[in-house]
């Protein structure tokens, strides 16, 4: 009996994985937020993708490692034909996907499967557009792809060519985000055949630096090395991302030597990680805005001079010390400084209370009672709206401006947010998808996105001719000159308050090496490793 | 006996109608749109936001929409989660062996230390030791569990080191979840160092989650036997001259202990609350973590899901607790 | 708690004596007086012993420590918040908040659960089966996920928040009155007041509900301070009160991102929860000792 008993266990062990075994480079990151899914088409945050297209996946172009450039990825190289109407990629040769325990490939990437990644999302017959249920496809259709996008077509196995409708100038950036990774369409027809489509969301196959080993809900992510990747295996073997979504608890587990890499930290503690020995904390400017919309169409703030008068009345830099604990600089135009086309010779309104008070009674403004709205959540532009609210609130006060805070639960503060009649001074942001000027200033304040993303209904004829024609060309010298143009304009009329581009940081252990920070907010891991 | 057990479950047979009820309610008037929920920073467009108002249900008259909502539930679907597209039962199944670990570990760690202090206290009485016992089990009731949690994280995994910060294991350990409980499924592996992982990592979020239920069950215990030691046969036991020690450990205890499993079993729901706010701040990946992040992300099928699932798991342990408490007592069942 | 008839009927001084005997035996529960009553004064007279307003910002003195520590300043005794308001000042304010909230609540619970279970008790039949069935309701769920989700729906807010804390909390009241009144309804002198043609109302209001008032104020006692806990755990889940109101929870769940660099800002506010909490369940376990006859005698 106490043999068999002994049998038993010893046979239990062997079917027990330890993944911490024989000399394997692993890499714990404590990661800020569980992934919805691993499909990185329809997801939409920076944990989804980190965990999906930036991890398993590869899209035709990559952004380059810490920058907003493009290079070759799955596409060796790429021809635009000189009307700007017809992309041909040149793909590469010998790709493979990944052979995990559920997927075994037959064959190397194609161009197939570079039209079955851009037609799940596009073409309503296609057996995945709707392959989950209440999916939809948010990038694909946030960057305008259905209105662009005319044909995609297979001219050979590693040939694809791509037709416009209109120039689109931003196009090759587009392919890079995450939207774009590629799918395996064998895969995805053997799980389609099989009855199990869903699969795709939770089994992914793809041709990036990683394979997909499992995944424990909202606790942990294993990952290990993909052997054939085609830039070469990476130097860690395991990847593994322990979801805490707690920043003072991350904080303390990177500490603790429980993890070697976190995101998100507090502002708060940067100063108590850099003084760590055991720690590097990398940072970086965002590619992003915190700011605050007016709205410029009820009076009294449809007019400039109030407008400029209620920004003059608010100290930045104290918002900047309070609120980003100096992690994070004033904004002085809507995109930030680290982007081409950024116009350093603008002058910011000053903070002058005295000059803000007088010219609020030039303009016959008196007992201003305003709506100061406050995001509901964290966001890396703006860690703190209600902290900020409160600032602003001090400062108007000193002006005898009343300011009433209002605050919603997060999707409705901004469906609420962007009425085309909303009252007061609205909180929000942006983080950019692609590098691109036109992401910050067409998206956000466009005519045509008043009601859905021009939270200050503010509609200028100048700075819409500016953008429009800016979108037109692909000449890049040509663009930056009418996007300096635009943020004259912007400064002039001053249809929001730019608040402040953040910093984004990264704490990690000593022992990590070649981890490069993302402008894009993306966490990658490929180049990393770790001494033991 | 059989009786009294089919006579409770016709009492609750409307109480979880009126549960499926609430539950469904509640989310019809939360506000927010749960389609626009799902969309990210770019928003969704007019045509998509029909099309899945109509795959979800949501265009349907609001009793129908709730009557094919109770008709899945009887067939055991709970819809798909609006956030990751999974059934809420698999999730559900999934993160539930989490905190039921969790939760028993801090219920045996209550009862374990809750009732020996009580019963000390209460022979004791007026004692150092029965006012500090009481003092640090009013204390402990007195704690706001969230603040509590940071302060042991803070002074334990911080200052001292001692315990793992949070998570359920050592990341070294990937154990393919049998059971879904670390513990149960380290021991079935035959891996001891995981099962001294796994317990390690339990060490504070059992401790935050025990504080109140230890503190109930020890005042609990403390008041029945103080109202034991009093009635008359005890005194007569004690006159017949039996020892002190067997009057408290049979005569005393056991009638002292109906009160005290009642307490115990009201305490789950307790430890449903506690659960929401140590699983939060522990990142312990369980249910009431799974609740509050998914009532912040508004996702609507997980919450009305959960809220009755938990509500239900909630009633049928009273239920035992009620069948428990005729049993220890037959006077109950003739009432 | 049918005993406790004894208590009231008697002459006023003497029952009032009486309560004051038991009550004072317990000496945990004088010190609980003591700190509650304390804190009453402290919130009634909250801005003229408060230094400085509880929303002035002090924009050149941000997290400054408390003036024991390294850095402090003698004008902050407690040290200053994240945007330079003064800790001292927003926790002597804040006091004006839990009060408030555990007082509100427990009104509001009290009195809605004493209409409800004495209309149960009372007139049993139906309007029982529905009142009791309602309340099995509400105590299925969790108290606090129960109280998320009506704030979640009616909006975060104090007021949405005590509200939903009252209503987490009346099905106790309810279940006590209706169990009171039960146990009375028939008893002799009910039934004489009946006969001498006493309404409904009156029966209840008049001849039976003073005969519970025990258990009841136990009860209150106990809900006074499961509010303020509640109310705390909602403000900080970033649904209880909203800043910049200078309300407890709310207060620690701003500044839980300080907790490693500025541990002040998060101590304070809980430990001021902690210790109002204690004092009123003390006061709590004297009531209990002085209301409950049972476990004088022992």
């Amino acid at each position: 009996m106490k043999k068999l008993m002994q049998g038993m266990m010893l046979a239990v062990a062997t079917l027990a994985v330890c993944a911490g075994a024989a000399q394997a480079k692993q890499l714990v990151f404590c990661s800020e937020a569980s992934p919805a899914h691993f499909d990185p088409g329809p997801t939409t945050g920076g944990n989804d993708f980190d965990a999906s297209s930036r991890t398993i996946y590869n899209r035709l172009v990559e952004f380059k490692h810490g920058g907003t450039d493009v290079e070759p990825g799955l596409a060796e190289s790429w021809d635009i034909s000189d009307d700007g109407l017809t992309y041909t990629f040149h793909l590469r040769a010998g790709v493979k996907f990944q052979t995990t325990s559920y997927f075994t490939p037959t064959r190397d990437f194609n161009a197939d499967d570079v039209i079955f990644s851009f037609e799940r999302q596009w073409k309503t017959d296609n057996a995945y557009y709707n392959y989950l249920e209440g999916i939809s496809w948010d990038y694909f259709q946030g960057m305008d792809m259905p209105k662009f996008l005319k044909s995609i077509e297979k001219v050979d196995d590693l040939t694809v060519k791509m037709t416009l409708n209109e120039p689109n100038a931003p196009m090759i950036a587009n392919l890079g985000m995450d939207f774009a990774s590629i799918m395996s369409k064998e895969y995805a027809d053997q799980l389609a055949a099989a009855g199990t489509k869903e699969l795709l969301a939770s089994q992914p196959i793809g041709t990036g630096p990683f394979e997909f080993v499992d995944y424990q809900t909202d606790a942990v992510i294993r990952y290990k090395a993909f052997p054939d990747y085609w830039a070469g295996k990476v130097a860690i073997d395991d990847l593994i991302f322990a979801i805490t979504t707690d920043p003072a608890v991350r904080v303390q587990k990177l500490k603790a030597g429980e993890c070697d890499i976190m995101d998100y930290p507090n502002p708060a503690d940067i100063a108590d990680l850099q003084a760590d020995t055991n720690l590097t904390v990398a940072e970086q400017e965002g590619l992003n805005i915190g700011y605050m919309s007016y709205n410029t169409t009820i009076a009294p703030m449809d007019n400039v001079a109030v407008r400029k008068a209620l920004n003059m009345a608010i100290n930045k830099k104290a918002i900047i010390d309070a609120v980003y604990q100096g992690a994070g600089q004033v904004a002085v135009n809507l995109i930030p400084p680290t982007m081409w086309s950024y116009d350093k010779d603008i002058v910011d309104d000053a903070y002058d209370p005295a000059a803000a008070k007088a010219a609020l009674e030039a303009a016959g403004v008196k007992d201003l009672t305003i709506d100061l709205w406050a995001m509901p959540v964290s966001r890396p532009y703006n860690p703190n709206a209600a902290r900020v609210a409160e600032l602003i609130q001090a400062d108007w006060a000193a002006v005898g401006v009343k300011a009433n805070i209002v605050t919603y639960e997060w999707t409705e503060y901004r469906e609420l947010g962007k009425a085309k009649d909303r009252p007061g001074a609205f909180q929000i942001g942006w983080t950019g998808d692609n590098g691109d000027p036109d992401n910050f200033f067409a998206t956000l304040f466009s005519c045509s996105a008043i009601g859905v993303s021009n939270y200050s209904s503010w509609c200028n004829d100048d700075f819409e001719k500016l953008i429009q024609d800016a979108k037109k060309t692909s000449d890049q010298a040509e663009r930056t000159k009418l996007y300096e143009q635009a943020q004259v304009v912007f400064k002039e009329q001053a249809p929001a308050l730019t608040l402040a581009h953040s910093k984004v940081f990264m704490p990690m252990n000593k022992r990590v090496s070649g981890f490069t920070m993302d402008p894009l907010g993306i966490h990658r891991f490929d180049n990393v490793d770790v001494t033991e | 006996m059989l009786r009294y057990i089919l006579q409770k479950l016709a009492l609750i047979v409307p109480t979880v109608i009126g549960i499926t009820i609430a539950a469904f309610a509640f989310i019809r008037l939360l506000p927010g749109d749960p389609i626009l929920a799902m969309a990210g920073q770019h928003g969704i467009t007019p045509e998509r936001y029909e099309i899945l108002k109509e795959q979800f249900g949501f265009n349907l008259p609001i009793w129908q929409q709730y009557f094919n909502y109770v008709g899945g539930v009887l067939h055991g679907d709970f819809g798909i989660s609006v956030a990751t597209k999974r059934p809420v039962m698999t999730e559900f199944l999934t993160l539930f062996p989490a905190t039921v670990e969790l939760a028993t570990v801090a219920m045996i760690l209550a009862i374990a230390l809750g009732i020996p202090a009580g019963i000390f206290a209460a022979v004791k009485r007026g004692s150092w030791f029965d006012q500090v016992t009481m003092g640090v089990a009013l204390t402990g009731y007195s704690m706001p569990i969230f603040w509590w949690g940071l302060l042991l994280i803070i002074f334990f995994s911080g200052y001292l080191g001692w315990t793992p910060v949070s998570g359920r294991i050592a990341l070294n350990f990937f154990l393919k979840p049998i059971t879904g409980f670390m513990t149960i499924d380290s021991l079935l592996y035959g891996n001891w160092p995981a099962f001294v992982s796994s317990l390690r990592y339990l060490i504070l979020p059992s401790i935050a989650l025990a504080t109140i239920p230890l503190a109930v069950i020890a005042r609990q215990t403390r008041s029945a036997m103080l109202e034991v030691l009093g009635e008359e046969y005890v005194r007569t036991a004690r006159a017949k001259g039996l020892s002190p020690r067997r009057v408290v450990g049979l005569h005393a205890f056991r009638n002292a202990l109906i009160p005290v499993v009642t307490t115990i079993g009201l305490q789950v729901g307790t430890l449903m609350a506690g659960a929401i706010l140590t699983e939060t701040i522990f990142s312990w990946p369980g249910i009431g973590k799974w609740m509050i992040d998914s009532i912040s992300k508004r996702d609507y099928v997980v919450v009305q899901s959960g809220l009755l699932l938990i509500a239900l798991i909630v009633m049928a342990v009273n239920l035992i607790v009620d069948v428990l408490y005729a049993v220890i007592n037959p006077r109950i069942r003739v009432q | 708690m049918t005993d406790s008839r004894t208590i009231v009927t008697r002459r006023p001084p003497s029952a009032l004596g009486e309560f004051w005997h038991y009550f004072a035996m317990n000496k945990g529960a004088v010190v609980g007086l003591v700190v509650f009553v304390l804190l009453v004064i402290v919130a009634l007279f909250a801005p003229w012993i408060a230094p400085y307003s509880p929303d002035q910002q002090f924009r050149d003195s941000l997290l400054t420590p408390p003036v024991w520590e390294a850095g402090g300043k003698a004008a902050f005794l407690l040290g200053t918040d994240p945007v330079g308001r003064d800790m001292l000042s927003r926790l002597i304010h804040g006091s004006r908040y839990s009060l408030f909230i555990g007082l509100v609540v427990v009104v509001l619970s009290l009195f809605s659960g004493i209409i409800l279970g004495a209309l149960a008790g009372y007139f049993r039949g139906w309007v029982d089966a529905l009142i009791m069935r309602v309340m099995d309701i509400i105590l299925a769920f969790p108290s606090l996920l129960l109280a998320l989700v009506l704030v979640s729906i009616l909006g975060p807010g104090l007021f949405n928040a005590m509200l939903a804390i009252a209503v987490v909390l009346q099905p106790h009241f309810a279940r006590l009155t209706r169990a009171a009144v039960m146990a009375e309804k028939n008893r002799e002198y009910v039934t004489s007041a009946k006969m001498a043609g006493a309404g409904h109302m009156r029966l209840i209001l008049v001849t039976i509900l003073p005969n519970c008032v025990g258990p009841l104020i136990v009860q209150a006692t106990l809900s006074f301070s499961n509010a303020i806990l509640e109310a705390a755990a909602l403000g900080f889940l970033g649904l209880g009160a909203q800043p910049p109101t200078p309300e407890w929870g709310t207060m620690l769940a701003t500044a839980r991102e300080f907790i490693l660099r500025a541990p002040w800002v998060v101590t304070f506010p809980g430990l001021a929860i902690l210790v109002t909490v204690l004092a009123i369940n003390l006061v709590g376990d004297g009531l209990r000792d002085a209301l409950d006859p049972k476990l004088k005698r022992s």
